[in-house]
Formats: structure tokens, sequence, C-alpha cells
């Protein structure tokens, strides 16, 4: 279906725009027209789930392209791949979460509320959606400005203080990304610096710079991979770029949370995958850049884990719990094998719907109290009996119990994870067990032992709005920890390509040649799909040089 | 109908009685379900009915509420059904496991393993293992051999004894639908642990039964102590947990597979290829954690005694009969990993192993040491503890390290057959248990007990064949395990612990029989009013009781050891299709004991149980305090106090990784969060703002002093120039035409 994409990232854009011509008064309206646009966006987005197109190649399908700025080479050109396929789909389920979830939450300038809300979900989307880097970043960069008044006006006490840090903080990373870009433009084109260029037409288009990665010197590879590094670390966050997120997490209001959480931090995973393992897989497989990664990932395991530990707040502990769970992503995906990849992006999945729930579960009890300190509760399940099996469900999902999806993906990752090297699974395990005792710890905090508080006794169990907001996120908890294999499925061909790029990089290297592409791709040319037959033969010389590692 | 389609249903059945009770549970408790059904009054309030008046601090942890006491008015919605569809389902599931057993028999005669796929849970894909690649798929899988049909058999057997046993004792309690429902969810679990076919599925069910054991530990949520002990064992099972991951990693990176058939087919085509280096018995030992967290051993078993916080079926279900047990099956499952550790230590180590270098290389061995230091150690800390549970606790424990010593001297069929007797006298000791608090409305210090045994003749009966049982008397299930284990580790060589073993023996004769003397003889201790309220237990109670008091005393007869009639050994066995045939070279030499020496191993365990026994009627006899042990007492006030104190690990525990390594060290790595990391970031913004102050001055001071520079100098000119401006036409014409000429002049020079 051609056009789809432009649907899905332009149709929130339409119903802000209806939103405009809405009396301010109307609030009833306003929400209603925002909630059934992130509805119909999260309707029109299924067709991405029905496509079997991603099951059986890692292309990009949904393919649109025009010119944009002929001059320079840029085009509005958008595609997606099982991964990009599944995010988009977060995406809009978690919007439509929000719109619902918001209700009662916002009771200022609701207008102006849901119209960022909805350009935000057009930014989101866009991102996922674009092939071509110039329009990639500019959706990049549009999506911080919703957020940041999202954050700026219907945040918490410090919310402009939280506003300023996270732009500022992000922007900063995209500035050294488009540094990247730019160098990346003219080494395709007349050369960079000291280094000859390619000799191409000019072109922002990424599937041309997945086919030409092999082409770029390591060395230019290594300098390009920091510096995109540097722009996704930042929004992942990675250990120790991470401290913008706690405080626009406390700050932020409940839908801001949920949506940062659950997809703006998945912007910098995803980035990994477009573009720093497929343009520079030689610098990738490269053991300190491999390494230096992996124990900046396990740092954040474990440190968000015990920061998380001590926590006063509950929107807080949630924070740092990301920084862990997050620290498991990034672990997997530099295992650089199947499964880490494939476990990395389904609990960035995953992480999205367990971590959304906790920030819905967080802003619902705020919502009756105005306080989010752990002390002020204390035996909330007499009281609220239906909201503590809730939350109780989310939390045991987000600390990874078999049977919910967080278990899924943690345990891919750690397989990946141990099959590269068995000494980083032995540390990121021990992630493990510290998220089962701050999150237990929290729980018994909350909800166990007697009403201490007069105020809680009297407060209102979960009401069917609630209910419905948190269900879907439920189901898909469980559905991921029972049956994941669709979601591999998505998700496989996309994976292998990246390992065995990843894979013939390192063995290029190795051979102390750098292998040059037998065709030039030209611009708009996909990258040869990859067969896992092809996957076997790289991975064999590959185990005999994991071997001694190993042991 | 065949067996394998039979298999799916054992942990269905659990699952949907969980999924039906509680959403009851659910609906009748929220405001959704009904207006009447106010949450304060059930959740809440009934609850602190039912249950304050017992609360006796820390020492009676168990806040069942006796019909005497004021629970009587506590209204249950949905109570019928929940009567039925808790124990329907788990009695469903014992159908189906018994009709899977006997499918399978006639299938197989017992001797395959039979398989069922589901469904392909997680598709891995190609990675590169230790040796060569593999195409990993994990699947939802189960399987049904010797090993498995054994514990699906007594799991919902007992179980469901034990649902039964709960409608009794449940019965006044706010919370009785979700007390089912989480029973349920267990037996789900347990079952998926045991029918599981490949280390992922067994991990499943070993993470949802220590969930379910947090929830159950932590039933009594109002309670802070519950809440403190569900969630340690949470912790600490996580712990063992973490090892287990780790070991199922290895054996994924060996083999390539986690399925039990290939993986052991694989296994034992070269146990060389895989020993080597150590490669083999590291996985074993980390599956071995595992085994710690879950069975409660050394360092790991802290958490079994605090357990008891929960109601007592659970302890009687979970903490004693089944999920504990968990970690002895996965042992005995793994079984081809420990007996290659073993043979590859001998040969690594050649003549004469010391007994570190075994501790370094044999897997087996360490499953021994630590299983007969954990047997000696509970033991003696059950000797001194007064809270009957407490003393069943550390017994539980205490029984469990025998069952790893069968494991690690590789006798897995005794330490099996433990797990089979232990599950009926154990559950019936528990449920006794329950039956005397029961009877004392909550009551459990054994110091406040004593002279039951004809007010209530029922628990009492069956809890003396029970003990007996425990005790090791000749023709009671516990005799016969029990000397299984300790005929094997005498006769594989390990005398020291086989010291160990009989010591422990003695003392498990002497701390069960003072619990009986304690609690039945001599005079009723307590206060008057709970003297007359006394009562026996309920048919719902009583029967489960004398049921698992008959398999106290009949289960051991399905392993007579050898050398008694009729010379066969039915459960070794049954069993023996788990063992995998290793290559030659890898099997070890046949421990052969003499018959005499047999008979003189099993003289020696029952004289110390006798002795064990005299000792504990001897000293628990006459007026209370007993004056025996209060002189022994006080002769080593130190070690008296050290035993009572449990050796103080909880609290070397407490200190080491809550208070330092968790709390402390947390506090210290956020402080670093927010001085450093953070500060760098804060930082960043102060220099940013202190430059653009430097910028600020630089640009008024020079770069707009300069331009304000040319200003004033402009000024200054203008000022001079100013007499120029005369307002007369003719001068500014003159002016102009004298510009004109000198433009034409200069254009005419360089042009």
């Amino acid at each position: 279906m051609n056009g789809l994409l432009t649907l899905l990232i332009f149709l929130p854009t339409a119903g802000a725009v209806a939103l405009l011509f809405l009396p301010r008064e109307k609030t009833g309206a306003i929400k209603l027209v925002a909630t059934v646009t992130a509805g119909i966006a999260f309707v029109a987005s299924l067709p991405l789930w029905f496509e079997t197109g991603f099951r059986t190649s890692g292309d990009f399908l949904f393919r649109e392209t025009l010119d944009w700025i002929p001059s320079l080479g840029v085009k509005y050109a958008l595609g997606v791949d099982g991964i990009a396929a599944l995010l988009i789909l977060l995406t809009t389920l978690l919007s439509f979460i929000c719109m619902y979830a918001s209700y009662t939450a916002i009771t200022k300038r609701e207008k102006e509320y849901y119209v960022f809300l909805l350009l935000l979900e057009t930014g989101m989307i866009g991102v996922f959606c674009a092939l071509d880097f110039f329009l990639f970043y500019v959706f990049w960069e549009v999506m911080l400005v919703p957020m940041y008044f999202l954050i700026g006006v219907w945040g918490g006490p410090r919310k402009l203080y939280a506003a300023i840090k996270f732009f500022l903080y992000t922007l900063f990373g995209s500035v050294v990304m488009l540094l990247a870009i730019i160098a990346l433009y003219f080494f395709n084109t007349t050369g960079f610096l000291w280094w000859k260029g390619l000799g191409n037409a000019p072109t922002f288009d990424i599937p041309h710079f997945h086919a030409i990665a092999s082409q770029i010197p390591p060395d230019l590879q290594v300098w390009l991979f920091w510096a995109f590094f540097l722009g996704f670390a930042i929004k992942v966050p990675m250990f120790p770029f991470h401290t913008w997120l706690p405080d626009a997490h406390v700050e932020a209001p409940t839908a801001g949370s949920v949506i940062l959480a659950g997809v703006l931090l998945k912007m910098g995973t995803y980035g990994f995958l477009r573009f720093s393992l497929p343009i520079c897989p030689a610098a990738s497989s490269t053991h300190w850049v491999q390494l230096s990664v992996v124990v900046l990932s396990i740092i954040g395991i474990l440190y968000g884990s015990m920061v998380a530990m001590v926590q006063k707040d509950v929107k807080k502990l949630v924070a740092y719990s990301s920084v862990a769970h997050l620290g498991f992503v990034m672990l997997g995906f530099f295992a650089l094998n199947t499964a880490g990849i494939q476990g990395g992006i389904l609990q960035s999945i995953n992480h999205g719907l367990s971590t959304g729930g906790l920030f819905l579960l967080v802003g619902i009890i705020y919502e009756r109290r105005h306080t989010r300190m752990i002390t002020d509760f204390g035996g909330i399940s007499s009281v609220m009996p239906v909201y503590a099996m809730l939350f109780m469900v989310i939390l045991l999902a987000s600390i990874g119990l078999p049977l919910l999806n967080g278990f899924v993906g943690e345990f891919t990752i750690l397989v990946g994870a141990f099959l590269a090297n068995w000494r980083w699974a032995a540390f990121a395990v021990i992630g493990v067990v510290l998220g089962a005792a701050y999150m237990l710890w929290l729980y018994q905090r909350v909800f166990f032992g007697e009403v201490t508080h007069e105020e809680n006794r009297t407060l209102q169990d979960v009401n069917l709005r609630e209910i419905l907001t948190l269900a879907p996120l439920i189901v898909f908890c469980v559905w991921i920890g029972v049956y994941p294999k669709p979601f591999f499925e998505m998700t496989a061909k996309s994976s292998d390509k990246l390992v065995v790029a990843v894979e013939q990089a390192r063995l290029a290297r190795e051979a102390g040649t750098v292998r040059m592409a037998s065709t030039a791709g030209t611009p708009g040319t996909p990258a040869t799909p990859a067969t896992r037959a092809d996957l076997a033969a790289p991975a064999a010389p590959a185990a005999a040089a994991v071997l001694p590692e190993g042991r | 109908m065949k067996a394998v389609d039979v298999l799916p249903w054992i942990p269905v059945f659990p699952l949907l009685g969980f999924l039906v009770n509680g959403l009851l549970y659910l609906v009748s408790h929220s405001k959704l379900g009904g207006k009447d059904a106010p949450l304060g009054a059930h959740g809440a309030g009934g609850h602190d009915d039912a249950h304050g008046g017992h609360a006796a601090g820390h020492v009676a942890p168990d806040h069942h509420a006796g019909p005497g006491g004021h629970g009587d008015h506590v209204e249950i919605p949905f109570k019928a059904l929940h009567t039925w569809i808790g124990p329907l389902a788990s009695g469903l599931a014992c159908v189906a496991a018994f009709l899977a057993i006997f499918l399978w028999m006639g299938e197989t005669r017992g001797e395959e393993a039979l398989v069922t796929t589901l469904w392909t849970w997680i598709p891995v894909g190609s990675v590169p293992t230790w040796f060569g690649g593999a195409n990993v798929s994990f699947d939802v899988a189960l399987r049904i051999d010797p090993l498995s049909a054994l514990m699906i058999g007594f799991v919902t057997f007992v179980g469901t004894l034990i649902h039964v046993y709960s409608v009794g004792y449940m019965g006044h309690d706010a919370g009785y639908g979700r007390f089912f429902a989480y029973l349920n969810l267990f037996m789900f679990a347990m079952l998926t642990l045991v029918l599981g076919a490949n280390l992922p599925i067994l991990f499943v069910g070993w993470e949802g039964v220590g969930l379910c054991s947090y929830l159950l530990i932590g039933y009594y949520y109002d309670k802070d102590f519950a809440a403190d002990a569900g969630k340690k064992a949470f912790v600490m099972n996580r712990i063992g947990d973490a090892g287990f991951l780790l070991g199922l990693f290895g054996c994924l990176a060996m083999f390539g597979t986690v399925d039990f058939g290939r993986m052991f087919a694989t296994a034992a085509a070269d146990p060389a290829k895989y020993a080597a280096g150590g490669l083999v018995t590291a996985a074993a030992l980390c599956l071995f954690i595992g085994a710690t967290g879950k069975s409660a051993q050394i360092p790991l078993y802290v958490w079994l005694p605090d357990a008891m916080a929960g109601p007592t079926p659970v302890s009687a279900l979970i903490h004693a009969a089944t999920m504990v047990t968990a970690g002895v099956y996965m042992v005995a499952r793994m079984n081809v990993l420990f007996r290659i550790s073993h043979e590859w230590a001998l040969k690594v180590l050649g003549e004469g192993p010391s007994v570190f270098g075994l501790l370094t290389h044999d897997a087996s061995f360490v499953v021994a040491v630590i299983g007969g230091l954990t047997a000696f150690v509970a033991a003696t800390i059950g000797l001194a503890q007064n809270d009957i549970k407490k003393v069943l606790a550390y017994s539980t424990v205490s029984q469990l390290g025998y069952m790893f010593l069968g494991c690690g001297v590789l006798a897995f069929g005794a330490g099996m057959f433990h797990v089979f007797t232990h599950a009926f006298f154990k559950a019936c000791l528990f449920l006794g248990s329950g039956s005397v608090i029961h009877a004392l409305g909550g009551e459990q210090d054994m110091t406040k007990m004593g002279g039951l045994k004809d007010k209530i003749p029922h628990t009492f009966r069956t809890m003396l064949i029970a003990t007996i049982a425990i005790a090791g008397i000749p023709f009671f299930s516990g005799f016969f395990s029990k000397d299984a284990i300790l005929g094997e580790t005498f006769a594989s060589g390990h005398v020291v612990l086989w010291a160990v073993g009989l010591v422990t023996a003695g003392m498990t004769a002497f701390y069960m029989f003072r619990l009986i003397r304690m609690t039945f003889y001599g005079t009723f201790r307590g206060s008057a009013e709970t003297w007359a309220h006394v009562h026996e237990s309920p048919a719902t109670m009583t029967v489960p009781l004398w049921i698992l008091a008959a398999g106290a005393f009949v289960a051991g007869y399905w392993g007579i050891p050898k050398v008694l009639p009729p010379f066969v050994n039915k459960f070794d066995g049954f069993l023996e299709p788990i063992f995998v045939k290793l290559p030659a070279g890898w099997t070890p030499h046949p421990h052969e004991a003499s018959h005499a020496l047999e008979y003189a191993l099993m003289a020696a365990s029952v004289a110390v149980a006798l002795v064990g026994i005299a000792l504990a009627v001897r000293f628990y006899s006459g007026a209370f305090p007993f004056a025996l042990p209060s002189r022994v007492a006080a002769a080593v006030p130190r070690l008296t106090r050290a035993v009572r104190q449990k050796y103080y690990v909880d609290e070397a525990y407490e200190w080491l990784f809550v208070e330092r390594l968790g709390k402390r060290f947390g506090r210290f790595l956020w402080d670093v969060d927010a001085r450093v990391v953070d500060g760098a970031v804060n930082g960043s913004r102060h220099v940013t703002v202190g430059l653009s102050h430097v910028s600020d001055w630089i640009d008024k001071t020079f770069v707009d002093g300069a331009v304000n520079g040319v200003a004033d100098g402009l000024q200054a000119a203008w000022r001079g120039q100013g007499r120029l401006q005369t307002g007369q036409t003719q001068s500014y014409a003159l002016a102009m035409a004298g510009g004109v000429f000198g433009l034409v002049c200069l254009y005419i020079i360089f042009a």
C-alpha cells in the first residue's frame, strides 16, 4: 500500500490542525478528536504488522521517494523494515494510550497539550520511517520541540530546568551526529578531510550508505561511529550520559514520561541499528570499540539498578530502572550476534510496554494523592486491590519473570552476550538479581504493610478508563511472554543482515584488506538481502575466534 | 489416547483454576464487581479481624485464625465456588498425571522418554557456540520420563490433599479466593518445572514457583515480617537463578542445545571434549548455585525458615514437599554433567585426590559437601527452636541436605527416593503442625503447648507416624531412603560425610521427638481459655493427614534395599532410564559393599536414631521448664545463644548485603550520580554561562567598545567638522564639484 507511511506521519498533524479550529473551552471535543486521531493512526499502522514481507526479507518496504532539494540530493524518502515497523506500532499504540490516559491528568491548556502530543507522534513516526539522512535529521529535531513544551508547560516543580536540560543535552548529541552525516555526505561525493571521496552523485539516501559501508575506510568509520555514538548514547541514554533522564521523567506529565520511556529512548537504540552498525561495521566489530560500548552497557545495568534501589521518588526509581534496562538492550546489540540483536530489539519493545505501564500506574496514584514519594504510601494493597494486581503484573514483566515479555528479551540478550563473551553475561545477570530487589522493595513499601497514612484509606481503586489504558499493555506483555515468535520473525531478517554486515567487516579487516563491494551501490539500491545460509558461513570462523575467549 | 496428548493438561488445569479463582477474587474485591462488596471491609478490616488477635510478634508468624477466634464472621464472596474450583483444578491435574503415567508405562514400559513440542517459544537463530555454530530455538515442550513421572505423581497427589486441607484451614480467612488462586498458580508452575523438556522451560517453572512462594509467604501482606520474608525468599532465589542462568548458557554454549534428550546424548557422545578445561564442572556448579537457592542450601538457606510466615498449608506444599525439592530434581535431571565432572576430576587429579582438588574439580563432590554441611548445620539449629514451624523448617533444610548428599555421591536414585518419601512425611508433619496451631487458635510456641495428645488424637497419631518415619525407624519410609543415602555415601568412600550424616540422623530423631514431647505430652502450658477451645480439626483436615501418614509409612517399600528381601530395589530400577550411558572409562566403578557391612551400617543408623529418641524423651519429660535442657544450655551459654540466634547468619547477611552493598553503596552511587556525572553536565552549564559572561564583558569592552569607539571618534570628528555645515547651498555645491573633479582625476590617473 503506497503512501501508508506518509499517511501515518501526517495523520496526527492533521489531527493537530483540526484541534486548532476547536474552541479551547470544548475540552471534551478536544480530547475526543485527539484520541480518535491517535486511534485511527494506530489502526492505520496495523498493515505493518500483517505485512509478510518483513518476515521473508530484511529489505525496506512501503517505500516512497520524492525529490525535495535536488541540488543537494535531498529526498523525501520513506521506507521501513521489520525493526522500524515494530517501533512504529509501539509508537502508535503508546500515543493512543497516552491520549486516553491524559483525560483527568491534564486540566490546563488542554488544547495545546493535545496538539503537542499529536505533533510529537508525527515526529516519532517520521524518525522511524525516514530513509533520507536529511529527512531523518529534520524529524529527529522536530520531535524535540513538542517534548520540550510538554515537560516545560505541564511538568512538575522543576519543569523548566528539566525541559531545558533535556533539550540542550539531546541537541548537543544531535549536532555531533549531524557532523557525522555531513562527513558521510562529503565522503560519498568529493571527499572529506584527507579521505578521498567516492565520487558518487550527492545523496543523503540511507540505504545507499548501507551499500557503500564496506568502502568506507575503517579509520573514518571509527570517527563516524563515535560521532553517531554520542548522538544516540545520549538519547538511549547510556551511562554516563543518562542524567537528563531522571530529571525529565520526574518532571514530565504522565503521558510525557510514557512517551519518553516508551518511544524516545528507542530512537537512540534504533539509531545504533540503522546507522552505527550497518554504516560503520568495521568500527563496530573492532574489539576495543565493541568492548567500550559493552562495558558502558554493563555499568549502566549495575549502576542504574544500584541507584534505583535507593530512590525515594517512585518515578525516579522507574527512571533509573530504565537506565538498567537500556543497558541490557545495548549489551545485546553489541554482542554482535543474532541472539543479542534480536533480544535487544525485543527488549526495546518490552521496555516501552512495561516501563510505559509503570509510568501510567504511577500517574494513576499521583492523580489521587499528588505525591510520588514512597514513604507517603504503604498498605495500598488493602485499599486498591485491583490497582495492586495490575501493578504487580507490570512489575513482574519489568523484572523479567518468565511467561511475561521482559524475560524473553533479557534471556535472549543474555544468551547473545554469553556466547560473545561469557564474562559479560556473568556481570549482567547480577542486574537480574538487583532488578528483583529494587522493584520488590518498592512494591513492599508502597503496597504492603498497614495503611500508615490516613489520606490513603479513602483512595479509590482504578476506574474502567484506567483499566482500559493498562489492559492493552498487559495483553502485549503476556503475548510476547508466551508467544514471542511473530515478533522475532518480524525482525529476524534485518538482524541477520546486520550480523552479516558486521561479521564480513570483521573478516575483511582480519584479512588485512578492505573488501570493495562488487557493485558500488547506486542510490536507492537496497543492500543484498542476506539469508540464513549466508550467515552460517561467517559464523563458523567467528566461533573459532570466540572459543579461546569463551574458555 | 496417547500419553503426550495428556501431558499439556496436567499444568493447564491448575492454570485455569488460577485464572478463574483470581478473576472471581478480583471481581468481588473491585468497585466494578458490585457496589455491595466494600473494599475496606474485606481487604483490610476483615483481614485485621481475622488475624489481629493472634499476632504475638515474630514468635508466632502464622496468623491463622482458629474457629474460636474472631474470624467466624468474615464474609467470603464466592466461597463455595472457590472451595470447588481450587481443589478441583489440582485434582484434575492429579487425574491427568496418573493417566499420563499409566499411558506412558503402557507405551514404553517406562523405559523411554516421550516428548511433545507445543510451540516454538524463542527462535534465536544461528549463533556461534564454543564448538562450532548452532541454530538455536527454545521450544515449549513437555517430557515424561521416569523422573518427571515420579515428580508429577507425588506433586499432584500431595498437592491435591493440601488443597483439600486448605478448605478447612483457610475457611475463615478473608483472602480465601486469593489463597486458592495462588495455590493453583503454584501447581501450574511446579508441574511446568518438572514436565519441561528443556532447561528454559524448566526455568519457567523454576521462576514461577519462586513467584508463588513470594506471593504466598507474603500472603498476610499487611504484616511487615510476612512481606519481608516473601521478598527475602524471592531475592535469594534470584541469586540462585542468576547462577542457574549461567549454567544454562554454559550448556547451550557447549552442546548447542538445551533440550534434555539432545543435550545428554551430545554430552555422552564425547565426554572428554566437554569436560576438558573444566567446562562441564563449571556449568554443573553454576546450575548447583541455582539449586542452593531453590532448595535452601548453604549459603542461600536463610530464606526458608523465614518462609514460615506464610499460611501452614503453603509451608507444607511449597516449603517442604514440592518446590524446595526442585533443586534436587534439577541436579538429578542433569546427572550426566555431575557424573562427567566427577570422572574428569579423578582423571585430572590422578591418584590420591585431595579434598581441595576435588572441591575445585569435581562438581558432585561440592554438592555432597554442601549437602552434608547443610544437613548438619540446620539440624543443630533445629535442636533449639521453640516455634513448632521453625523446627520443621530447619528439619526441611536438613533433609534437603541429605538429598544433595545422596546426589553428590552420585547416588541420584537414593537422593530422589528421599525426595519422594520426604514429601509424604514432611507434608504430614507440617499439616499436623497446622492442625495443632488451628486447635490452639494460632499459637505456634511449643513452650505454650503440651498434653495435647488426647485432645486432638488424629493429629497426634498422624504426626507420630510421620515423626517415626523421619527419625529413621525401620519399616517406615524415612528409614529406607535415609539409609540408602548413608549407605551409598559410605560405600563411595566418603567416610567423613557418612559420619556427619549419621550424627545428623541422631539429631533429627532428637529434635523431632522433642517436638512431639513438647507438643503432645506433659501438661498444657498455655492459657486456660485456649485449653477450653482446643478441638480436633474438621474432616477436610484430618482425612488428608491420615492419607499422608499412610504414605509416610508405605512410601519406602518402593525402594527396599537390595540386602533385604525381596532383594531388588524397584525404585532404582524405575529411575534407571534417566541415567544416560557414558562411554567406557567414564563410568564409575560400582561400589560393592558386602552384605555384612550394609547390615552394620543399617544397625548404626537405627542405633543413632534410637539414642536420639531416648535423649529427647529423657530431656523433655517432667515439669516445665524442662530441667535437663536448661542445665545443658546453662553449661554452654555462648553456644546456646549462637544456636538460638541461628549463628547470626541472617544478621551478617543483612549487614553485608543489604546495608553495606545494597543501601549504603547504592546511596554512594547516587551521590556520585548527582555530584560527579550530573555534576559534569551542570558544570558544563556553569562553564557555558561563565564563558558567556566573559564574552559579554569582552563584547562590551572590546567589540562593542570598538564600535562605540568608532562612533565616539566620528562624533568627535563631526564636532570638529561641524563648522563645515554652513547651511549655504553654494558651499555644498562647491564641495561637490571639487569632489567630482578629484574623482575624475583619479580615474584618469589609474585607468
